[in-house]
């Protein structure tokens, strides 16, 4: 089995993209952001190697032929935060300097807890961009010595807390106000926030989204920063 | 042909953020100097939306796909997350709902400030 999933060049990228498309069909169904697409499709490929007896060093090294197309498309990402920022305008002043205290709350807060307990540099490094999103916290981990499969991970979590959570956040902390709670969502849980921001109304939903790359962009800034004191 | 020209564009402003980041000593990805400039060039009208819209909107439907191979290798770091994986999860709460209540309750303190004409 092991031997002829192994000659066929192409499995791997079948694999991915069949569990991805699983993931969607869940989140559909079940309508809940615990069946998180990525989170259901990562499950599934595992499951499948382990059963298989498929090396993950093939599977990664068959993968990584599709993994540059990761940074045009993080650059593209440019695209979606024009248009936001057009339609902002007036509120961006706000907008910015909430991203700004979250983005430094969240490295700070990540920080501080890792020094707590006395987690291994490598962890805690991966931990650190955990609120942005998937594209920016991959690439900053790799490059500071992180290991970009926590990350990856600790950005679903995060994620998928924020989504589950944020309407009653949103209550507990009184945040009424729709751009208040779009910056909340995207600060603190990315693209997963972002989609439970565009169900709460399409103006928290343009917010979270410019929220989400503005904290992405800062964090990527602010990281050389706080990484020596980890 | 389009989606190539498209293409050509888009990679070639990953190109200029590959040269940034090789020019400029931090630890910023080439991606990020790519989408900074990216973004410069749309706001400036250096560039049009329409210039590169299929294929990004293409690139970005599919960019979560490309998570999923980063993600598994979790398997092969297993041995060194599973004994830390409480105050991993621990750490993933308290900052999330930090960063939640900061940022949100900071934007609406500065909404607020600016007085009444932000009911939109």
């Amino acid at each position: 089995m092991t031997e002829f999933l192994s000659s066929i060049s192409l499995f791997p990228l079948v694999l991915t993209v069949g569990a991805f498309q699983c993931g969607l069909w869940c989140q559909k169904k079940f309508r809940s952001p615990v069946f998180n697409p990525i989170l259901v499709a990562v499950i599934l490929v595992i499951c499948t190697l382990l059963l298989t007896g498929f090396s993950i060093e093939r599977y990664q090294g068959s993968m990584a032929s599709v993994s540059w197309l990761l940074t045009p498309a993080t650059v593209c990402l440019a695209l979606p935060l024009y248009r936001q920022l057009q339609i902002l305008g007036k509120s961006l002043p706000a907008i910015l300097t909430g991203v700004a205290a979250g983005t430094v709350s969240a490295l700070l807060s990540i920080a501080a807890l890792c020094r707590l307990f006395c987690l291994d540099t490598s962890i805690s490094i991966s931990l650190l961009p955990k609120s942005i999103t998937t594209a920016m916290g991959i690439v900053l981990s790799e490059q500071s010595g992180g290991i970009p499969a926590l990350t990856t991970i600790a950005i679903m979590i995060t994620g998928i807390l924020g989504s589950l959570t944020g309407t009653t956040l949103c209550r507990l902390l009184k945040l009424d106000h729709p751009i208040a709670q779009g910056v909340a969502l995207g600060t603190a849980s990315h693209v997963v926030g972002t989609t439970k921001a565009t169900e709460m109304g399409a103006l928290q939903g343009a917010v979270s989204s410019l929220s989400l790359a503005v904290a992405g962009i800062l964090t990527a800034i602010l990281f050389p920063l706080i990484c020596p004191i980890l | 042909m389009r989606y190539i020209k498209q293409l050509l564009i888009i990679l070639a402003f990953c190109l200029l953020g590959e040269l940034l980041a090789a020019l400029i000593p931090l630890p910023v990805p080439a991606a990020i100097y790519g989408l900074v400039l990216l973004l410069t060039a749309l706001c400036t009208g250096l560039l049009k939306p329409e210039n590169i819209e299929d294929t990004a909107s293409f690139l970005i439907q599919i960019m979560p796909l490309l998570f999923v191979a980063p993600a598994a290798n979790i398997l092969r770091y297993w041995d060194i997350i599973a004994p830390n994986a409480v105050e991993i999860l621990l750490i993933c709460v308290v900052s999330t709902f930090v960063v939640f209540a900061v940022s949100g309750l900071v934007t609406k303190l500065l909404l607020k400030r600016k007085g009444g004409d932000t009911n939109d």
